[in-house]
């Protein structure tokens, strides 16, 4: 179990002030000034020497991605973008950094839009989040007081700003090229890549999109080093990482915690352990919405990390633990995800517009066992038919639930069926 | 939702809002004003009881020089942009599956009992409208309701219809967890982060 003192996120419950005194007591824009001496390719090493990989969903390494921003300038400005658009069922941690540890983020802001050398930051935060958003603007507010952003950051020479921009409800501004189209005041529908942000992003400037916890994490690992950071979790897998427990647990919960930490181990010491003990465990959707559920016999020997969950055919994704226990239709569960997508969907491409629409139905008949047992590949077959032939990942993810539930639950929609076909009086 | 609305003949914003637009209008580069148009509409909506006119688009629009089938698709694609009137309490239920798993359905039927009516309908008495949405992001707080901009969790039955009892009387009940957590912190007191509690 991580210790303490290599936790990052210090204030994740917001028992203390989260303002700038507060942060400042914690640690937060302690020689700032300093590490941005280091200089902007020397932060960039520092970050990709870390193994930090990208804690939205993908697990990109983020200091690779930091890279890809041009060095010289072609007389366009250069922007950071966060993604602060937290959507993906049972994911709740951006929410705790920006509500109670919001200057994190903010000077994360300044040291890697410094480092990929961009002008300024703009937080796209969802609409829902109120407070949050106020906490942030208002963190934002005191650092420009104090000198640590605008005109001479920190007293360092480089000029610097951040804003925040508040979504409005929809998920898909969550990936990357829908939130800068939303960023640039239009419907929030992915672009084609390429070009990819990097080189034409918001407002056609070259742009990098980052999750919250990914930057809010920067001015840590720079503080303490790459060594320190790459020395927790695993190999490839490094570095903390916050969890989201939902679900059928005792006390459900947001933890920071080792990247490769047990699963079981994560939501006994955490969350007071699944509802009624694990035997009483049914399956587990690890890492948000759209990774593949995994039933008990793969939990209960399961790491939490990117590369371990990616060989079981499910991912890390968000981090967020969706906890089922044996009480559990696991597949009304799926099917409410199914209808999630498709209310989510932005229309844009063909597989994802009508396909969303038709795998809730048909999920919806599985959950009624209103169906032919052959539906069941052919509702597989229109997964893979949408997985892979849309602009964005979304139909991706649409697909990816039901896919896992097929894999590992096929008997129970089996029977289901088979069920609902005796008459009512032969049931027991 | 989707109800034809009584139009507004004008919309402009007040002193004070305009002012406020104008500070949001510079947050982004020179020329790129359309950026503003969702702070905008949400300043708008937020002026005239919690629904967007078509006047208030078509004022934006000329605000910001786009032109107004821009700022239509905008206010139609979001869903927080209301299109019609709204009761004076807008409470949002999450159904998505990590709040049914912690019993969202028990707090919908304690909203459409207290409330008596469906998704998608105001009271006639114009207080509260009811609508079931998607994930809202507080998942290790399920079940949770949204009421205008404050989220109540870690909710039951009761305990929702407590939250809508106190509206009703015209109070303000506390939002965050409505059980003895704090935020986020497992029930009980933190597994973690032992020297840093206290002074809150």
């Amino acid at each position: 179990m991580l210790s303490d003192s290599d936790r990052i996120f210090t204030n994740l419950y917001g028992f203390q002030d989260w303002g700038l005194k507060g942060a400042q007591a914690r640690g937060d824009w302690d020689g700032t000034k300093a590490l941005m001496e280091r200089g902007q390719d020397e932060i960039v090493d520092e970050i990709k020497a870390s193994g930090l990989r990208g804690r939205g969903g993908a697990g990109f390494p983020t200091g690779l991605k930091m890279s890809f921003m041009p060095k010289e300038n072609d007389g366009r400005p250069s922007y950071l973008v966060v993604n602060a658009d937290e959507g993906e069922p049972g994911t709740c941690k951006d929410r705790d950094i920006m509500r109670h540890d919001p200057h994190k983020l903010v000077e994360g802001c300044l040291l890697a839009g410094y480092a990929m050398r961009a002008v300024a930051a703009y937080i796209y935060i969802r609409g829902e989040f109120h407070t949050e958003a106020n906490n942030l603007e208002a963190a934002i507010q005191q650092a420009r007081d104090a000198g640590l952003l605008g005109r001479n950051a920190c007293g360092s020479g480089y000029n610097f700003d951040v804003f925040v921009h508040r979504g409005a409800g929809a998920y898909i501004c969550g990936e990357e090229t829908a939130l800068i189209e939303s960023l640039e005041g239009k419907k929030g529908q992915p672009r084609l890549k390429p070009p990819f942000p990097a080189g034409v992003g918001v407002w056609g400037c070259p742009t990098t999109v980052n999750n919250v916890e990914s930057i809010a994490v920067i001015p840590t690992i720079l503080r303490r080093s790459a060594a320190w950071f790459a020395g927790i979790g695993r190999e490839n897998n490094t570095g903390t990482k916050i969890f989201c427990i939902s679900g059928h647990v005792e006390r459900p919960c947001n933890v920071e915690e080792e990247m490769g930490i047990p699963m079981r181990e994560l939501i006994e010491k955490h969350a007071g352990g699944v509802r009624g003990g694990w035997d009483n465990l049914q399956a587990v959707i690890p890492g948000g919405a759209s990774v593949p559920i995994l039933p008990k016999s793969i939990c209960d020997n399961q790491l939490m990390d990117f590369d371990s969950l990616r060989e079981v055919k499910s991912g890390l994704g968000t981090a967020a633990v969706i906890v089922m226990d044996k009480s559990t239709d696991v597949v009304r569960a799926i099917a409410r995800l199914s209808q999630f997508y498709k209310h989510e969907s932005c229309g844009q491409c063909t597989p994802c517009r009508e396909g969303t629409g038709w795998m809730w139905r048909v999920m919806e008949r599985l959950v009624r066992g209103e169906a032919e047992v052959a539906e069941i590949d052919l509702l597989l077959e229109v997964t893979y038919q949408v997985e892979g032939h849309t602009i964005c990942a979304l139909g991706d993810a649409a697909a990816w639930p039901i896919q896992g539930l097929i894999r590992h639950f096929r008997p129970e929609i089996e029977a289901r069926i088979l069920d609902a076909r005796q008459p009512a009086d032969a049931a027991d | 939702m989707t109800a034809v609305a009584e139009q507004m003949d004008a919309f402009t914003f007040s002193e004070e809002n305009r002012a406020q637009a104008e500070a949001v209008i510079q947050r982004y580069p020179p020329g790129r004003q359309a950026s503003a148009v969702m702070p905008l509409l949400d300043l708008a909506q937020r002026q005239n009881d919690g629904w967007l006119p078509r006047a208030a688009m078509h004022h934006i629009a000329e605000m910001l020089e786009m032109p107004r089938i821009r700022v239509y698709e905008v206010a139609t694609f979001y869903t927080m942009y209301n299109l019609a009137p709204v009761g004076k309490y807008r409470v949002q239920v999450c159904t998505t599956t990590p709040c049914w798993l912690r019993g969202s359905d028990d707090v919908v039927a304690a909203c459409k009992a207290k409330l008596g009516i469906g998704f998608g309908e105001t009271t006639a008495d114009g207080l509260f409208t009811l609508q079931e949405v998607e994930c809202l992001g507080a998942c290790v707080n399920a079940p949770m309701i949204q009421v205008n901009d404050e989220y109540y969790e870690d909710l039951d039955g009761p305990r929702t219809e407590a939250v809508l009892d106190a509206l009703a009387k015209g109070e303000t009940p506390a939002p965050g967890p409505q059980n003895s957590r704090h935020t986020s912190e497992p029930e009980g007191g933190p597994t973690t982060l032992e020297a840093f509690r206290g002074d809150d």
